[in-house]
């Protein structure tokens, strides 16, 4: 008898099955009305959203709204086409000129995801001779982007200059004339941890090797002007092409790559993940762009960074094990069991605070993660109504001491 | 120098020991998934540990056809004969 396609899901179905049903089953739950930034309605409660990486609180901003509504009324709710053929508006090639202007770069293009700029951007860049070299910790749109492409794809030890100048120390040496693409990600998005861009830059040049850095989750977060790590660092000039996204900080959809590479252009004419989809539609182009101004004029980055320091700070001092420790939007507590992580998540949202339950292959080390990502947009109030809620659920799940036995111990 | 196969074997078992965690006999049929139950992320960090141990790059694209020991064996003995030819 023929195999049935999805027989090979079945290890994973049945671990998804063994997870507890209805409100306290993490993958199943939906925003019955999202209230502002920061606040939903779900299972009929009004919840704090504590993980949903929308660092600026950009998505009810009046003025990218405003934006945003007078492009649907003037220009309809989508292009229904290609940016090759009738998908790019006068909008499109504008918000281009903003993302040029925004990284003083010569060169942009917009994607319609995040995940399609590096699919496409990788997938075309590195070909059949040249190599891909990656870090182990990249975001699956990387393995994908290099599954996608013909290059020879090579990982370095996450984070580790030592070990990525070994990797390209053998393949010039194998092949002195071939062409390298590095992929690095400004932050790593689990534990929100920086790479070190100055030492990885160097030793990539010094292998004439190119650079890209995804800076999906630090654009408005880091740098003076928002731009990410590669300005918080002072290696601009150091990174060939720089990922981002508008899903986070801008808090819309979209995908973009800059660059100064004098042919950069050409991507138009061969990358398929930009060809064979169609363009952002014009309501999505119109609240990017005007997010991208409010980010370079308005400084949110030491509000967020504060609000974050505050809840990692709170979480340690009760006694959870962390894996951040406040210096990104990130606060993650790392739960050494899997059903305790998923049951201490169904808690959380009992009790009104929405977090992301971060599980493996997802994670670095294979981390159980209870996440959050913050917002500048939460208050201290609604950090402390988290903090609170977590020492609640730590306590009651055996976590973390009781107060009075940790006055004792 | 020129490794024997056996020798590139025996070299490998090194590298795998620590992953052994159920301390099975390693062998050239021993399946990194089922026998010794390692996840995909895992069989990466094993293949780094070889590249390290060799001094050669082993492509992440050559990872689907490597499930066993004797098949990583193999590549590794093949990559060295190419480093070999490229000198």
């Amino acid at each position: 008898m023929p195999l049935d396609l999805f027989d090979k899901f079945d290890p994973i179905l049945s671990e998804y099955n063994s997870l507890p049903d209805g409100e306290e089953n993490p993958f199943t739950v939906s925003m019955e009305k999202v209230l502002s930034p920061t606040t939903a309605i779900i299972n009929g409660q009004e919840t704090i959203l504590a993980g949903t990486n929308n660092y600026m609180g950009m998505t009810f901003n009046k003025e990218c709204m405003k934006a945003a509504q007078d492009a649907l009324t003037d220009q309809g709710t989508g292009t229904t086409g290609s940016r090759v053929l009738n998908g790019t508006y006068n909008s499109h090639k504008q918000l281009e000129e903003t993302l040029k202007e925004f990284y003083g770069t010569d060169h942009a293009i917009v994607f319609s995801t995040g995940y399609q700029a590096n699919l496409g951007v990788i997938s075309t860049l590195a070909g059949p001779k040249d190599y891909v070299v990656i870090d182990a910790d990249s975001h699956a749109s990387i393995y994908d982007g290099c599954a996608m492409g013909n290059a020879t794809v090579v990982r370095f030890k996450h984070n580790s200059p030592e070990n990525l100048d070994k990797r390209l120390s053998r393949i010039r040496r194998d092949n002195p004339e071939a062409g390298i693409l590095v992929v690095l990600e400004g932050v790593y998005s689990m534990l929100g941890d920086q790479a070190p861009l100055k030492e990885l830059t160097k030793i990539s040049k010094d292998h004439k090797a190119h650079v890209l850095v995804d800076e999906a989750h630090s654009i408005g977060v880091f740098g003076e002007t928002g731009r990410g790590v590669a300005q918080e660092q002072g290696v601009e000039d150091q990174v060939d092409f720089i990922i981002g996204t508008f899903s986070k900080s801008v808090g819309t959809i979209g995908g973009y790559c800059v660059s100064n590479h004098p042919k950069f252009e050409a991507l138009r004419l061969v990358c398929r993940p930009y060809i064979f989809t169609a363009s952002l539609p014009p309501s999505v182009v119109a609240s990017a762009a005007k997010a991208l101004e409010l980010i370079a004029n308005t400084n949110l980055r030491s509000k967020l960074l504060g609000n974050s320091l505050r809840l990692n700070k709170g979480l340690s001092q009760v006694g959870f094990k962390m894996g951040t420790t406040g210096e990104s939007p990130i606060a993650a507590i790392i739960i050494d069991e899997q059903d305790i992580a998923v049951a201490f998540w169904g808690e959380m949202i009992k009790e009104g605070v929405y977090v992301n339950l971060a599980l493996p292959p997802a994670t670095p080390n294979r981390l159980n993660l209870m996440r959050c990502s913050l917002s500048a947009a939460h208050t201290f109030e609604q950090i402390d109504f988290m903090l609170e809620k977590f020492e609640l659920v730590g306590k009651r799940l055996g976590l973390i001491q009781k107060t009075s036995e940790r006055a004792l111990a | 120098m020129t490794l024997s196969v056996d020798e590139i074997f025996e070299k490998i078992c090194t590298v795998i020991a620590p992953f052994n965690k159920k301390n099975i006999s390693i062998g050239k049929d021993t399946v990194f998934s089922i026998d010794l139950e390692l996840d995909s992320l895992t069989v990466m960090d094993l293949l780094s540990e070889i590249e390290d141990e060799f001094d050669i790059t082993v492509p992440l694209n050559m990872l689907p056809d490597l499930e066993t020991v004797g098949q990583f064996t193999e590549a590794v003995q093949k990559l060295l004969a190419k480093d070999l030819e490229d000198k």
